[in-house]
């Protein structure tokens, strides 16, 4: 398990301003990140408006990240393909993704997104990777990597059990 | 007040150094056709989303002036972001709304804000002061007032569907040129900033 102070240390590193709303993948980090005296962390109340946020900071020549529930990735599509991807401002979504290992692996709710999470992504073209135990640095980095290189979204994908909560 | 004066009372109010985030359809094309400036940021499409990039810039940069366009439509479609607002209290941040209790820029069908005070949602959600204005004076009045004290600030205008009104051109620029023109202009206010 990838512990969390190093995950959201990693991060910071490339990351300005966060925004998000809150899912049980990240748990007690979640606090951590938004109660982090070195962090820009803005609650939002909606996937959407996280995004807009977020999104300010690519537009400020920085980078922002939005921490959120795959079940938000719906409130997000309009932001992504009406903003982002055409005005090609990049952010990192950084998603928990319920129901990852099949519909009757978490609750009923889950059961849809779980299975169709990166299908949404991949149709709009928004790059995305799962979290990985091993080598998640290098994951990290590459993800950001990308987001400059191409000015678009990009998405981290985060399984439960991955990032200690 | 109509469309035109409701938004050249704005234009004439905002100080030149506030940076301005419109929202898509009519208000982003007439602020063009009225004023086009570098640290203008239209969005010519995700509606609801321009008082969260608005609220992202202002806490970005606590020093800048960052000022939200918008009408009754958008701004009912986010409204959980004005508490958003109030909660992060940026300092010099003013949110107006043009009410015109209509979708305009689909055909003007009917919103619900002939039947929903928006003024009041700026004083319970918390932000530092709320006012509604029915005439181009105390509008921009209003806006004059907001740009000079700490905020956040709502200003809902009442505004008149107007017929005869010409329907402004679009926004000529495609949204990259928009937003190479607005980062430059950020990044180079940042740049007076900290010389000061």
């Amino acid at each position: 398990m990838i512990e969390a102070t190093a995950f959201w240390s990693q991060l910071k590193q490339h990351i300005t301003l966060f925004s998000g709303v809150p899912d049980s993948t990240f748990g007690r980090s979640y606090n951590a990140l938004a109660d982090d005296p070195e962090v820009r962390f803005v609650a939002a109340v909606r996937e959407d408006s996280a995004l807009g946020i977020a999104s300010a900071a690519g537009l400020a020549g920085k980078r922002g990240a939005v921490v959120m529930q795959n079940s938000g990735i719906g409130n997000v599509v309009n932001a992504i393909t009406s903003f982002n991807l055409v005005y090609q401002v990049p952010a990192l979504l950084i998603i928990g993704w319920r129901g990852y290992r099949g519909a009757d692996s978490d609750a009923p709710e889950h059961a849809v997104m779980g299975e169709k999470s990166a299908a949404i992504l991949d149709v709009l073209g928004v790059h995305n990777a799962v979290l990985d135990e091993a080598g998640w640095q290098r994951q990290v980095d590459d993800l950001i990597s990308k987001m400059d290189a191409e000015h678009s979204p990009v998405a981290l994908f985060v399984p439960p059990g991955v990032l200690q909560a | 007040m109509n469309r035109e004066e409701a938004i050249s009372a704005v234009l004439g109010a905002v100080p030149n150094s506030a940076f301005l985030v419109t929202t898509t359809g009519l208000i982003s094309r007439e602020v063009f056709a009225q004023r086009d400036r570098d640290r203008n940021l239209y969005l010519l499409g995700s509606m609801g989303l321009a008082s969260s990039i608005g609220l992202g810039l202002a806490l970005l940069r606590p020093s800048t002036h960052v000022v939200v366009l918008e009408g009754d439509g958008s701004a009912l479609m986010s409204l959980g972001v004005l508490p958003s607002i109030a909660a992060e209290r940026p300092r010099r941040f003013t949110h107006v709304i043009l009410d015109n209790e209509a979708y305009e820029s689909t055909g003007s069908q009917p919103s619900i804000s002939g039947r929903f005070d928006l003024s009041a949602v700026g004083t319970t959600a918390g932000y530092a002061s709320s006012l509604a204005a029915t005439d181009a004076d105390s509008f921009a009045d209003a806006i004059r007032e907001a740009s000079s004290q700490t905020g956040p600030f709502l200003v809902v205008a009442k505004v008149a569907l107007d017929p005869s009104l010409r329907t402004p051109p679009r926004v000529s620029l495609s949204p990259v040129a928009i937003r190479d023109r607005f980062r430059q202009a950020f990044s180079n206010a940042s740049a007076d900033a900290s010389v000061k």
